[in-house]
């Protein structure tokens, strides 16, 4: 029968008729296996056949926490796309199972009827969640029950977010307050979720912590706002249609709309038990990853049982895959696995958490050092025995995490003082520490990349840490890591780091900085971005990358003698409204200080209705947000509105949030919206290298947050306003520099206009001002603008006037549009997913 | 032979003649310089970009990673660079250099009148596998 149900063999160049691979599992074990297969010539060696239970390529399992929390789209953790199976030839099955293995014949049978012959068979089946055992879990048909979630697959997680996202559900409860339960907690509440963790251990992470580590870290998720019921055991979910609830052994139930089980993972095993190979808690193997007593059975990932040991971890998977590469192949046949000392390190719930060997002391003599500031969400604790370190726990700062990883990985000789274990106190700095990594030491846990493998890199010719990265995939995963492997290459480098030669130019089509840049521009005279390009960039070539940020170079320096050539802008900034995920726009008119009419909102309500406008949304900033404009439509709805453009789309001056000041409130001191909308009207549109967002606060109690605005300014008592510069609230946070306390709101407009002129002039592109201000230093940037030291105030002052004076409302464009088709739709005619209208 | 210059019509142009399978877009001063914009051309959206060097490219107007309009992209001489996440494709080829899924490519010209001529029958094809 083989005859008939093989496929024709393909042959390598040699003529040798190349063997049959198949690979049972395409989840992260699978695919790692044949991509190290492939790394040794497997290519030629075999045709590979992949079944996958998924109907997906490959993907980063590791980051659905972080598509749960919004933070990564879903099509971004694809690892394998569809077209790397084509492209090295690997016929996938994808959403296909397979049940049974005939090892006599060697055959595999998957659950679409298919029979197919194998030469080697590699078992990746991986694991799926527990569901440990109580009532209320499945439907009577046998599935689980609505509103009961794994957290195993991305369709898990879609689920998950899908079913959190419908309004009605407010309160879900996680059972398992390990690694997978708090990263789901973390990621609902993300969604605006009330959750609750019920864990049965008696503190947090226990697999991976002691108790005191654990209450630490129940701090730090509980600020997090998350709820968390220790040594609980969860017995029913109630409910019969949906989920009402979950009741608890002595305690009270808890009410909640949904459940997500995490309560830890078993590995998929039914395919080996129904074909007789040996499994005891998973598929046991030997050294090199065969099966026991299989010749031609290989297994390797979590559903392997290895001298007793089941790893859940992905680290030991990139082990094991090696290995198994090198039997398979040949390539290696003296190559032995002998289990993997599982060091964790993660962020868990936006906490940074490493863990490894012993949790607490065991014997008499063991050395346990502990520090612990809860209220910093910080506790280290280390384990050393006969002066070597067999256990180490860190939670909320990772500094010494590298270090000690590879002590206790090749038990290095510890330091005297075991103080300089937890902290650096002086002495060796970070890069002391790199060199003290040995070549195996991973670095990149999600890609598995090791030191070795970064220097070699480097050695290599990659003398860039972007160029490294993107040689060895290092820091590609959740990017935890990219300070340490920027660590090794200017390591590895020794000091002749070439800093990526781009990394100096203010774009990457043209090789010179900043101040170069615009040197050349004003002595040759140049215009327009062609002409930048013309006469500056390498054989003249245009470079797409490098349009929008020479475009507002340019409109900066030379205001209206600008040559303005459209083609330059981004399409944000043709239009002038912000693109959306569906091609549609967003159209923010200008509401000075956030404060508005009744005609105002009249009109804006009339226009709403008139366009059938999808989403009505009050940003961040104090206006309002009309979402779902086709670009076609952008005239009308401005001339509808007949009011001036927000910029809620450019790298510009956006708004400036106020609070409602001293007429109103009982405690404000200064007139914080009429100075906001006096500073608004100023600087209205003004383009910068990055945007650029303020506000003005009437009390010290900071209602408009002033403290962290790229501009902020605060009222305090004595008629005094403060001016912060620097600050941030977004993906990276920090508090404003104090820049000048001044008597006057028209020392602040003045000050304002002038930090932001410096801004302009001297900060790289995209460099928002939390980057810019520490960079150059308040310090300096006090005595550049608020002491004028270096006598440039006049000029700066001149400069920005200059700007403010060629200002002209985008949207006056309507009646008048500049380039043939400004608005015509580029909206493909398939459907798009769509942006969910509320 | 018709054309659709808003490209709303799902149907769009229609073959000049039936054999040659070539398409008349309409004048080239649709497209501004350095600027691309969308045609609905027999059910198939199209980004036909006007290079500043005047000559004309064409590929499928829609991002293969989340459907963006690559009508609205940035471009050089080179490549198109997409709106939404700035995946890049190489208007000659199709291809992408930041790894994304090709664009299918379509011979595009100017002829005599300085109208868009499209043809489909000699489009680049990146779908041999």
């Amino acid at each position: 029968m083989t005859s008939v149900l093989a496929r024709p063999h393909g042959r390598h160049p040699g003529g040798a008729p190349r063997r049959r691979l198949v690979v049972v599992g395409n989840g992260m074990a699978g695919a790692r296996a044949v991509e190290e297969i492939l790394a040794r010539g497997g290519a030629g060696q075999f045709s590979i056949t992949m079944f996958g239970d998924e109907p997906y390529g490959n993907y980063n399992r590791i980051m659905l926490s972080h598509v749960l929390s919004g933070e990564e789209s879903d099509a971004d953790i694809f690892l394998n796309a569809l077209s790397w199976y084509r492209e090295n030839s690997i016929t996938l099955h994808a959403g296909v199972r397979v049940d049974r293995i005939d090892k006599p014949t060697k055959h595999v049978f998957s659950n679409d009827g298919r029979v197919t012959p194998y030469d080697t068979l590699i078992i990746a089946t991986g694991s799926r969640s527990h569901m440990p055992p109580m009532d209320g879990l499945y439907t009577p048909g046998g599935s689980l029950k609505h509103g009961i979630f794994g957290f195993r697959t991305i369709d898990d997680t879609r689920r998950m977010v899908q079913h959190a996202q419908q309004d009605q559900h407010r309160r879900a409860v996680v059972i398992g307050g390990g690694l997978l339960g708090l990263e789901a907690a973390y990621g609902l509440k993300s969604h605006g979720i009330e959750v609750e963790v019920v864990h049965s251990g008696g503190h947090l992470m226990n697999a991976q912590m002691g108790p005191d580590g654990g209450a630490v870290l129940r701090r730090s998720v509980e600020a997090l706002g998350i709820g968390v019921h220790t040594s609980s055991r969860t017995t029913a979910v109630l409910g019969t249609d949906k989920v009402t609830g979950v009741s608890l052994r002595d305690r009270d139930n808890i009410a909640c709309d949904m459940v997500v089980v995490a309560a830890g993972i078993r590995p998929n095993v039914d395919i080996a038990v129904l074909s007789g190979l040996p499994v005891e808690r998973a598929i046991v193997v030997d050294d090199q990853l065969r099966v026991q007593d299989e010749d031609h059975i290989y297994a390797v990932g979590e559903c392997v049982q290895h001298r007793g040991e089941v790893y859940g971890l992905v680290a030991p998977l990139w082990e094991q895959a090696v290995v198994l590469a090198n039997h398979v192949t040949g390539a290696d046949t003296s190559s032995v696995y002998l289990g993997s000392r599982t060091a964790t390190k993660l962020k868990v719930a936006g906490v940074d958490v490493a863990s490894m060997g012993l949790h607490g002391p065991e014997l008499e003599t063991d050395e346990h050092i502990v520090f612990s500031e809860s209220g910093r969400g910080v506790f280290k604790s280390i384990v050393v025995r006969d002066n070597k370190m067999v256990g180490a726990t860190l939670l909320g700062d990772s500094r010494k995490v590298a270090y000690l990883t590879q002590a206790f990985d090749r038990g290095l000789p510890l330091p005297e003082e075991r103080i300089a274990l937890l902290f650096d106190v002086g002495g060796p700095g970070g890069e002391a520490g790199v060199a003290e990594l040995d070549d195996g030491a991973q670095v990149c846990n999600c890609n598995g990349v090791s030191k070795g493998a970064l220097v070699a890199a480097v050695m290599g010719g990659c003398a860039s840490v972007s160029g490294a990265m993107d040689a060895t995939r290092a820091g590609k995963g959740c990017g935890s890591c990219k300070l340490l492997v920027r660590q090794v290459v200017e390591w590895a480098a020794d000091g002749a780091v070439e800093e990526d030669p781009a990394a100096s130019y203010y774009v990457p089509g043209i090789p010179l900085d900043k101040a170069a840049l615009m040197a050349a521009i004003r002595a040759q005279d140049l215009r327009s971005v062609s002409q930048v390009f013309a006469a500056l960039a390498p054989g003249s070539a245009e470079d797409a990358k490098s349009k929008m940020g020479l475009a507002s170079l340019l409109k900066m320096m030379l205001a209206d003698r600008y040559i303005d050539e459209r083609d330059a802008r981004f399409i944000n900034d043709r239009v002038h409204a912000n693109i959306q995920r569906d091609g549609t726009f967003s159209v923010v008119p200008q509401m000075k200080g956030g404060v508005t009419s009744v005609q105002q909102l009249r009109r804006i309500a009339d226009v709403a209705e008139k366009h059938n406008v999808p989403l009505i949304k009050l940003t961040g900033g104090q206006r309002i947000d009309l979402l779902g404009i086709p670009k076609e439509d952008l005239p009308q709805v401005w001339a509808d509105l007949d009011m001036p453009s927000g910029y809620a789309y450019g790298k510009s001056f956006r708004t400036v949030k106020t609070c409602v000041g001293k007429d109103f409130c009982r405690y404000g001191t200064g007139d914080s919206t009429s100075l906001g909308i006096q500073i608004e009207s100023r600087f209205q549109g003004i383009e910068a290298p990055a945007k650029l967002k303020l506000a003005v606060s009437g009390c010290p109690r900071n209602c408009a947050e002033s403290l962290v605005k790229d501009v902020g300014v605060v009222a305090v008592e004595g008629g005094r306003w403060e001016v912060y510069v620097g600050g941030a609230a977004g993906a990276h946070i920090r508090k404003g520099d104090l820049l000048a306390t001044v008597d006057d709101p028209e020392e602040v407009t003045v000050l304002t206009g002038r930090f932001m002129q410096y801004y302009r002039e001297r900060a790289n592109w995209l460099e928002r001002t939390y980057a810019f201000v520490p960079r150059v230093g308040i310090g300096h940037l006090r005595a550049v603008i608020v002491e004028d030291a270096e006598g440039i105030a006049a000029q700066l002052d001149a400069a920005m006037q200059a700007s403010v004076d060629s200002y002209v409302d985008p949207w006056s464009e309507r009646d008048d549009p500049q380039t043939p088709g400004q608005f015509r739709t580029s909206l493909p005619l398939t459907v798009l997913p769509q942006v969910p209208v509320r | 032979m018709s054309t659709d210059p808003m490209g709303t019509d799902p149907m769009g142009a229609h073959p000049a003649s039936a054999d040659s399978a070539s398409y008349n877009l309409g004048p080239v001063d649709q497209i501004p310089f350095g600027e691309g914009r969308a045609f609905g051309v027999e059910g198939e959206q199209v980004a036909v970009f006007r290079l500043r060097d005047g000559s004309l490219r064409a590929v499928s107007a829609v991002c293969p990673h989340r459907g963006g309009p690559l009508a609205d992209g940035t471009i050089d001489r080179l490549v198109v660079v997409c709106p939404l996440h700035q995946h890049a494709f190489e208007l000659e080829t199709g291809c992408s250099t930041t790894g994304a899924e090709p664009l299918r490519t379509y011979a595009v010209q100017a002829d005599g009148e300085q109208n868009i001529i499209l043809l489909s029958s000699q489009r680049v094809g990146n779908y041999s596998a």
